[in-house]
């Protein structure tokens, strides 16, 4: 097996969200420390994606951020097996990714005139041209301002901008979660697409298991700040081993299925400043053990070569 | 027969612009009966808001309505004043939108919102109308009422402030409820939690519900009937497993396309080629003509109407385009 293009071991990002100095010293407020990532580890093969997934506040899009160092990680290590210069991201609201007072020629050649100033002006023009038509816009785009495109067009130039520089590696937070369902599949079939010409590796974070479904080679499942289950994509939805994983599914509306009456999920997502001791997701869980509400089960924990992080599904596998 | 809760005519709704008269809404017409959820789909300005918005009289102006009939248990109500479509909003017909903290007042108490809003709409006195509110918050699956009925709204998750709109929403038992996106911003787990509970209490108090959104899995869910909406007018209306199963309008067919299967792997989505036309270029006979593969002479001239049910598609009215 070749060496992964990421490796993620043990990531942890904490955030300091206590009250102010001086109320903290007046009220006797504690200090208090949000774990938005809490021990994650993963690798991606290249070439292929791997998706994140999980309701909002799991982490996802924070490992995006530690992933393309937009923050540092507070623990562990992310370890990027190729050039720096070749990870891009693309960001969900393509409204406020793109700068408004820029033409989108500039905004596509931005990328390329910042990694690699030496390149003449005619070339970065041309190649600005070819990108655009690669995301299916027209060469003469480039002298609009992104106000004059729709969110879906919007979302090509984002893309555009991403492969100016001929990256490797593409980051992708929610990148169709504001676009209508016709729109998406024209940008999801889009990157596909992509990604089967260039050998793209990506890193796909959504909440929408449809859209993971359809994107994903492997699915690791996020639940406040960990990874609970990790499994390729035909294995997590024909077997899935995460009693979370299991209500996520159950959960989601099925338009092959109409009018269908579910149980829905009891509970909330409790707050990542004071998650519940042992198992995060015991308070919720059906088959929560007496050890779930002490211990925390650990992520090397192995089902049948898959990585689940439950002492329940554990303990049934060995039977 | 009884009349439908919920009886909309030929409704139009139109903006008037310095550089001519736009047409959001064009042509609407739909029922809702007792204890039925109708379901309202489409993308980003097909006018499914909008048509939520005249029937409750909620139009920004100079938005009028320019045409059709509005009646609520067989009396229109579209002709009322401001000050009689006040009585009416909130009294027989409750509204739950997309963002609850839109409908709650940060600055007063949930508790204090609720009574306040079943005095205005009712004759209860003040302790009468607080049992009350504890009766609702019960209702709609708040935990531990006693303790939150004196929370402010910010002390909530946002599935439990949707809650509470809900709850704000039922004070009159209204006979009709119109949601506007009510689960979007809510992630699945909770959105399923919403969706069962306008389920149960549609069922339980035979309340009619006007369901507007763009997630097609949440009305297959959830909706007894569905309707489609394109460019401001109707392309499909029916019952939601035919529409799902057996979409008869192009549009609708390319939509359920569009959307990845949780079941069947696919290579590729289906696409719609091009994108929805804008208010002020909406093409003549059928609006979804241009997109469509099998547009004939006639979608480009004609347009198709669909009368109670059914697709606005000259191919599913009469099949042929020619």
């Amino acid at each position: 097996m070749t060496r992964p293009i990421l490796e993620v071991d043990a990531l942890e990002r904490r955030f300091d969200v206590s009250a102010p100095w001086l109320n903290r010293l007046l009220e006797g407020k504690p200090r208090r420390t949000l774990r938005a990532v809490d021990g994650v580890d993963f690798d991606i093969q290249l070439g292929q994606t791997l998706a994140l997934v999980g309701e909002s506040g799991c982490g996802k899009s924070t490992i995006a951020k530690l992933v393309t160092g937009l923050h540092a990680p507070s623990g562990g290590a992310i370890r990027f097996n190729g050039d720096p210069d070749k990870m891009q991201m693309i960001f969900q609201d393509p409204y406020a990714s793109l700068n408004p007072r820029w033409r989108v020629g500039r905004i596509i050649a931005e990328p390329l005139r910042t990694l690699r100033p030496e390149t003449p002006e005619p070339q970065v023009m041309a190649r600005v041209d070819e990108l655009l038509r690669t995301v299916g816009l027209a060469p003469a785009d480039a002298a609009k301002f992104p106000h004059e495109f729709s969110g879906g067009q919007r979302q090509r130039i984002s893309i555009a901008r991403a492969l100016a520089g001929e990256p490797e590696f593409l980051v992708c937070d929610e990148p169709t979660s504001a676009l209508d369902v016709s729109v998406q599949a024209q940008v999801l079939n889009l990157m596909k697409r992509l990604q089967k010409e260039m050998g793209l590796t990506y890193l796909f974070i959504s909440h929408d298991l449809s859209v993971v479904r359809h994107m994903a080679d492997v699915i690791a499942v996020m639940y406040l700040g960990r990874v609970v289950e990790i499994q390729p994509t035909a294995d997590l939805f024909a077997r899935p081993l995460h009693p979370y994983t299991r209500m996520l599914l159950d959960t989601i509306p099925d338009l092959e299925a109409p009018k269908r009456d579910r149980a829905p999920m009891g509970g909330e997502v409790p707050s990542p400043v004071s998650p519940p001791p042992g198992c995060s997701f015991h308070p919720r869980c059906p088959i929560a053990l007496d050890r779930c509400k002490r211990e925390r089960p650990q992520r090397e924990m192995r089902v049948h070569d898959r990585r689940v992080a439950c002492f329940a599904a554990e303990e049934s596998a060995d039977v | 027969m009884t009349d439908p809760v919920l009886d909309v005519r030929g409704l139009r709704v139109e903006f008037p612009t310095r550089r001519g008269v736009l047409t959001a809404v064009d042509d609407i017409s739909l029922t809702i009966g007792r204890g039925e959820i109708l379901g309202v789909v489409g993308e980003s300005g097909a006018g499914k808001s909008m048509t939520g918005m005249a029937i409750l009289g909620l139009l920004e102006p100079p938005g009028r309505i320019a045409a059709g009939e509005i009646r609520l248990s067989g009396t229109r109500i579209d002709t009322l004043t401001e000050s009689e479509m006040q009585k009416v909003r909130g009294r027989r017909i409750g509204a739950i939108f997309q963002d609850p903290l839109t409908s709650l007042n940060p600055l007063f108490r949930v508790g204090d919102q609720l009574v306040e809003t079943i005095r205005l709409h009712t004759d209860l006195s003040k302790s009468a109308a607080r049992a009350r509110a504890l009766e609702l918050m019960r209702e709609v699956g708040i935990p531990a009422v006693e303790e939150r009925i004196d929370n402010y709204p910010h002390q909530f998750s946002g599935g439990m402030r949707q809650r509470i709109v809900i709850a704000l929403a039922l004070c009159a038992e209204p006979e009709l409820i119109i949601a506007d996106e009510p689960t979007t911003a809510l992630d699945v787990s909770i959105q399923a939690q919403i969706t069962a509970l306008l389920k149960r209490l549609c069922r339980e108090r035979g309340t009619a519900v006007m369901l507007v959104t763009h997630d097609m899995g949440v009305i297959a869910e959830t909706a007894d009937r569905v309707a489609v909406m394109y460019a401001g007018r109707l392309a499909e209306l029916g019952a939601v497993e035919d529409v799902v199963r057996r979409p008869r309008h192009p549009y609708t067919e390319g939509l359920m396309g569009s959307i990845p299967s949780l079941r069947k792997d696919m290579d590729e989505l289906q696409m719609i080629p091009g994108a929805m036309p804008r208010l002020n270029s909406i093409p003549q006979g059928c609006a979804f003509n241009p997109r469509c593969a099998h547009a004939g002479p006639r979608c480009r001239r004609d347009t198709p109407r669909l009368e109670t049910t059914g697709a606005a598609c000259w191919l599913a009215l009469t099949g042929e385009t020619a």
